[in-house]
């Protein structure tokens, strides 16, 4: 028999099918809820240095989100999401990445902005959708984004970050070819992460992404935070093969599937990924298991379809697990930590109040970026629509004191 | 007669769908045991099985492709789109498929059976990617038919008239008014007639046409204008396509005047069609130009959502406008 491809014909003659679960990928687990190192697991390099930044973005993400959670109740924004339960599994990932690799965030992803030194009061401004707001006030809370930091701006349709991972990261790469030769000339110096949820993993956008990158062998490491529900729906409505990982070795890509609440797996696994892609410009898929602990969104009310004792089965917190094994390295001080967790919810409620009064964005914002420059039509709207508003000033409070 | 809410209205005719076909399936992101995130399918799940009632996969074009093929083999499938700003990934399915199966196969088979319910529009703080208004995209399409209803009793008796009819059609929710639209709904089974415009309201001196939440914005206005002594006549489209041409034209033909309002943005839009069609129509009757009162040629914003929407005091000044050309 000849073969039509690159697949290799393993050839039988009793007539057999595989199993839709034959393919059992097992999960890399290194710290233990105690903050010790599991048995026969090795702890990955990691420095003082990054181990410190990386607790206390995770700390500062706890926090800044029960914060938020709650100016959303009191109605001071309008949204907000958590990512209570997967701050590792965001923070390491993150950490183990260069400062110049690129983000393709899917929404829950706050942690690997705040890593990168997204400020307080640039989380604030996006949220309050003011005139400080990188993006203009023109999303909804938390769809963050900063090209100085590397961190593509979130857009709303789940997956259509993924295929869009794959051609930036292309690009990355081919930065790096010899235009003499056309060969690629050496590592590669920047890849792209691509985040996203086991929900958005059955969008049609996936299965496009991981393949093109898989058949065009493009740097990017696909990040799959699998945390058992989207929304509402369970992950055993979601799939029915073995989670997302087994999807990887379907495409031919590289795979391993971590434990998303031990901050040290993710770290070492993410590590060893990017070793990968910047030697070989290979992608790989990591899929992170952890469970979503809070509402999916503060419009969400998951008591209407997932039980307290459910819950409470899961009740796993990866910044105790991770701040457990800081204190046994005795880089970290309980005093100094509950101290500091005084001082920055103070920070937090400062930077708050400071967001919440800046002003709107100006009228000429509502027209500006659609186009590089506005197009004559757009042009003549606005200009209907400010001798409309300067007619009347006081439907229009927002922005009538400011139309000159 | 019932007092009911949006929701409530489309989770009866969905009920009483169910009950009548049993190979009716109710499906789409959420929708099965939590009812879909803004709960118009609550209760059906526990009503009619899990077969019948059913969480997808989080893919529309997963969503629409199946819907398709279910109902090729000739089962009521009513599919949900969770926001209509989502139902781009199903686009290919429902353009060139759903729109052209009958077409293509010479009625060997077909997609009569396909009703799309989702939710659309702003109002709610939503951003661009929960705001907006795609009809006319779909308007576009032979092939297709496109509801937009305004409160619960036209929500009901539309849908019914959807689910029964014979061809692919996309029902538009107003989301905005989902809870905030309250009104007496006939318990039992009804039906509004496909392709029919309403007059909401009789008036003499400009008719005004909008559809879904918009009719809320000009019926503000009438009511505005009356104070100032003029007569609007209210007329609610209803049904985007196929449209009612008659209807509107007459209207025009009394008030000698138009101004339709929607929110999606004014370039290609759907009014842009009823203003051609009834500059034709009636030509020696109109006192002033066709005006169009829309969203800008930008996304739907958020900050400033105030500004971009064509309220009622744009569709007011629009009305003068017309009055003194
Ligand atoms: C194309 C598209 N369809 C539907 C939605 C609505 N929606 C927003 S989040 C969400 C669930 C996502 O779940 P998952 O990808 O697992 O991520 P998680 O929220 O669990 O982090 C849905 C259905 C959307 N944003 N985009």
């Amino acid at each position: 028999m000849s073969n039509p491809n690159n697949v290799s014909l393993n050839i039988n003659h009793k007539l057999e099918f595989i199993d839709g679960n034959a393919l059992t990928i097992p999960t890399l687990s290194i710290l233990t809820e105690d903050g010790e190192i599991h048995t026969g697991a090795t702890a990955p390099d990691i420095s003082k240095h990054t181990a410190i930044k990386l607790y206390e973005t995770m700390r500062f993400i706890r926090l800044l989100d029960e914060r938020m959670q709650g100016a959303q109740r009191q109605g001071r924004i309008s949204f907000y999401m958590q990512c209570l339960g997967e701050e590792a599994a965001v923070t390491a990932s993150a950490a183990a990445l260069d400062q110049n690799d690129m983000i393709m965030a899917q929404y829950r992803e706050q942690a690997a902005l705040h890593y990168r030194g997204f400020t307080l009061d640039q989380f604030m401004n996006q949220m309050f959708s003011n005139e400080l707001d990188l993006g203009k006030g023109r999303q909804m809370p938390i769809h963050y984004g900063s090209k100085a930091l590397n961190y593509m701006t979130i857009s709303s349709p789940l997956g259509t970050q993924i295929p869009q991972a794959t051609g930036y990261a292309y690009g990355q790469k081919i930065k790096h070819i010899d235009a003499k030769t056309g060969e690629l000339a050496s590592t590669i110096d920047n890849i792209t992460i691509c985040y996203f949820g086991e929900g958005a993993a059955s969008e049609g956008d996936f299965h496009a992404g991981v393949n093109m990158a898989a058949v065009h062998q493009a740097p990017v490491i696909f990040f799959a935070r699998n945390n058992g529900y989207a929304i509402s729906t369970p992950a055993d409505e979601q799939f029915k093969g073995d989670g997302i990982a087994s999807r990887g070795v379907g495409y031919g890509i590289k795979t391993i599937r971590v434990d998303g609440t031990d901050a040290l797996a993710v770290y070492a696994a993410t590590k060893k990924a990017r070793e990968i892609a910047v030697s070989t410009g290979e992608p790989i898929l990591i899929e992170s298991i952890a469970y979503r602990l809070g509402a999916h969104s503060t419009s969400d009310d998951p008591s209407g379809y997932r039980s307290k004792d459910e819950e409470a089965n899961h009740q796993v917190c990866p910044i105790d697990k991770f701040r457990k094994w800081l204190i046994k390295q005795d880089w970290l001080n309980e005093a100094d930590d509950v101290k500091a967790k005084e001082s920055i919810r103070e920070e937090i409620l400062a930077a708050l109040k400071r967001a919440e009064v800046v002003a709107k964005p100006a009228l000429e914002e509502l027209i500006s970026d659609v186009y590089d420059t506005p197009i004559p039509s757009l042009q003549r709207q606005y200009e209907q629509l400010k001798a409309h508003i300067k007619l009347h000033p006081d439907a229009y409070p927002v922005t009538a004191g400011r139309i000159k | 007669m019932a007092k009911m809410n949006m929701l409530h209205a489309i989770n009866s005719a969905l009920d009483i769908t169910m009950a009548e076909h049993p190979q009716a399936c109710i499906f789409g992101e959420d929708v099965g045991y939590f009812g879909g995130v803004f709960r118009a399918t609550s209760g059906l799940q526990e009503k009619y099985g899990k077969h019948r009632v059913f969480n997808t996969p989080l893919t529309e074009q997963g969503i629409l492709g199946f819907a398709n093929g279910l109902a090729a083999f000739g089962a009521p499938a009513l599919a949900e789109i969770q926001f209509a700003d989502y139902i781009f990934p199903a686009f290919d399915q429902i353009v060139n498929e759903s729109a052209k199966f009958r077409y293509r196969s010479g009625n060997e088979f077909n997609v009569g059976n396909l009703t799309i319910r989702t939710p659309y529009g702003g109002g709610i703080a939503g951003g661009l990617y929960h705001s907006q208004s795609p009809e006319a995209y779909f308007a576009h399409t032979p092939g297709l038919k496109v509801i937009v209803p305004r409160n619960p009793y036209q929500a009901k008796g539309l849908l019914r008239a959807a689910i029964k009819d014979d061809n692919p059609v996309l029902f538009f929710e107003p989301k905005r008014l989902y809870r905030a639209s309250i009104g007496e709904v006939p318990e039992e089974d009804y039906t509004i007639e496909l392709g029919k415009a309403e007059v909401v309201q009789q008036g003499t001196d400009v008719t005004l046409l909008a559809w879904g939440a918009q009719m809320e914005i000009i019926e503000d206005a009438a009511k505005q204008a009356s104070e100032q002594g003029i007569s609007c006549e209210v007329i609610d489209l209803r049904s985007i396509l196929p449209w009612d041409v008659e209807a509107i034209a007459k209207s025009v033909t009394k008030t000698g005047r138009l101004i339709v309002s929607h929110e999606a943005p004014i370039t290609n839009g759907f009014g842009a069609e009823i203003a051609a069609t009834i500059g034709q129509e009636c030509f020696l009757h109109l006192e002033s130009p066709i005006m169009r009162v829309c969203g800008l040629d930008t996304p739907y914003p958020l900050a400033l959502e105030k500004e971009y929407v064509p309220d009622a005091l744009k569709v007011l000044a629009a009305i003068k406008q017309s009055m003194d050309f």
